[in-house]
């Protein structure tokens, strides 16, 4: 029997493949059925110490449909941080207004920290470079939804393999699932040897390449990423790799009838406008799954179903 | 040559210049070893004897303390040692010890016999005493004690990974709180 009520979601591997394999079920119950009003009673903070739009939009929209009230705010600026609190004070302070807590914060393993302090359980909804998981858990629903399944999937992963934290955590997901990892990059953004290294523990395979052209005929799902030049610490550096790969919709040719597009957006330029008419063209309603993600995991931590 | 040219005039000696000599080295050498009481730390490799003494704040110690350096080892060709009269190590300390100096021995000496001799060893999470790293980790921005598991890599290299942003880091990026 899983049971995910009061269980934080700090990184994806906080889960196991058969509590992973629940929140996508309990998710595709709410795409059924998007307006069932179970969090009528419930109250969840969604405190966003540096900007967002998609997560945060998303989340207040899933609490909205499920009838649920959300307290919280939408930048550090606007929170007692400025005067100094502290965010175990923060947290402490939170828990007693709400039922679950949502969080952003810059700073690498501060969601951690929040759900060893927090008398509530916590959604980390980004800490700084670290991790991401509720994307994580949409991009593995938008993956079995157009696949059909999780396993044995091979994915071809473009772009920012380094600093891409979405990358990162699809990876460790994935290993669960018997993937095969096609990894596009430039050189001085290479998958990390940590990362790697968790592949080969897994006894699974990865295959690197420096042209997208390559790994197009071969994929069953192409996630593309944004080169982020606020995670570089040399502007050079970045320069050199922002256009490193922008897929236009002539590549798509000698695609399989089963490959889809992902990206975790925002997009700037690495996906060019012609391709989002292609019907391999994916990464909107990505978006949109995200809140059907959103929704079951409030609702199995809140013990709203099971 | 020069080893034969000592021995030499050592042979010349007569039994009293002899005796003082060896009796002079004896009580060199009893001065060192006879701890009463303490801790010796043997089998430090010898580039990281003296981080040993700054990790466990040796220097400012008023114990009596015997430093050996880059002495003859069969195991590791050169080692240190740190006799330390009157001190016992916390299990927090010992940690210390094992991440700088993993290959050594800890003996504990009560009434001038070896009470206590094990490997240091090195545990599987480290607590408090390692900063992380990583800048923008949580643990160097609010008031946080660390944590790290400790981890292997594929070429079998320790690394310390750290519980609160999941960043690995390798034993050069180690630095003592």
């Amino acid at each position: 029997m899983i049971n995910l009520k009061n269980r934080s979601l700090i990184s994806i591997t906080d889960y196991s493949k058969e509590e992973i394999l629940k929140v996508l079920e309990i998710a595709e119950d709410f795409e059924k059925d998007q307006r069932q009003q179970i969090l009528t009673k419930n109250v969840i903070a969604s405190l966003f110490f540096e900007p967002s739009t998609r997560t945060r939009l998303s989340f207040e929209s899933a609490v909205q449909y499920l009838g649920g009230s959300i307290i919280g705010f939408a930048s550090a600026d606007t929170s007692s941080v400025k005067k100094g609190e502290s965010l175990k004070d923060t947290i402490l302070t939170v828990s007693n207004y709400s039922d679950l807590i949502v969080m952003r914060n810059p700073l690498d393993g501060s969601a951690r920290f929040a759900s060893e302090v927090s008398p509530v359980p916590i959604i980390n909804a980004g800490d700084g470079a670290n991790q991401h998981p509720t994307q994580c858990l949409l991009d593995l629903y938008s993956i079995k939804k157009t696949q059909g399944t999780l396993e044995n999937i091979h994915i071809a992963l473009v772009g920012d393999l380094k600093y891409g934290r979405t990358v990162h955590s699809l990876v460790q997901a994935l290993s669960l699932f018997n993937a095969t990892f096609h990894l596009v990059s430039p050189d001085s953004l290479k998958l990390p040897s940590a990362v790697k290294t968790y592949i080969k523990n897994a006894g699974l395979e990865y295959h690197q390449y420096t042209d997208l052209n390559e790994v197009i005929p071969i994929a069953d799902i192409v996630y593309m990423t944004r080169v982020q030049g606020e995670r570089f610490p040399d502007p050079l550096e970045y320069e050199k790799v922002k256009n490193a790969y922008i897929l236009e919709n002539s590549m798509l040719e000698g695609s399989k009838p089963n490959m889809r597009i992902l990206h975790p957006l925002p997009r700037v330029n690495e996906i060019n406008e012609d391709v989002d008419s292609n019907p391999k063209a994916y990464y909107f309603q990505q978006a949109k799954n995200g809140v059907y993600v959103r929704q079951a995991l409030i609702a199995a931590i809140l013990g709203l179903k099971s | 040559m020069f080893v034969r040219h000592l021995l030499r005039l050592f042979s010349a000696l007569n039994h009293k210049q002899k005796k003082v000599i060896m009796d002079t080295n004896k009580r060199k050498e009893l001065k060192v070893s006879a701890l009463r009481n303490g801790t010796v730390i043997d089998h430090i490799p010898a580039e990281n004897t003296f981080q040993v003494i700054k990790i466990l704040g040796l220097e400012n110690s008023t114990s009596q303390i015997y430093i050996g350096n880059h002495l003859d080892s069969k195991k590791f060709g050169t080692k240190g040692i740190i006799k330390i009269s009157g001190k016992f190590f916390e299990k927090d300390e010992i940690n210390k010890i094992s991440l700088a100096a993993p290959s050594a021995t800890l003996i504990e000496i009560k009434d001038y016999e070896v009470v206590n001799k094990a490997k240091v060893e090195t545990p599987d999470t480290i607590e408090k005493i390692v900063r992380c790293f990583n800048p923008k980790c949580v643990t160097n921005n609010q008031n946080i004690k660390t944590k790290f598991r400790v981890i292997s890599d594929h070429h079998n290299r320790m690394k310390l990974r750290c519980h609160y942003c999941e960043k690995t880091m390798s034993k050069e990026n180690i630095e003592f709180i």
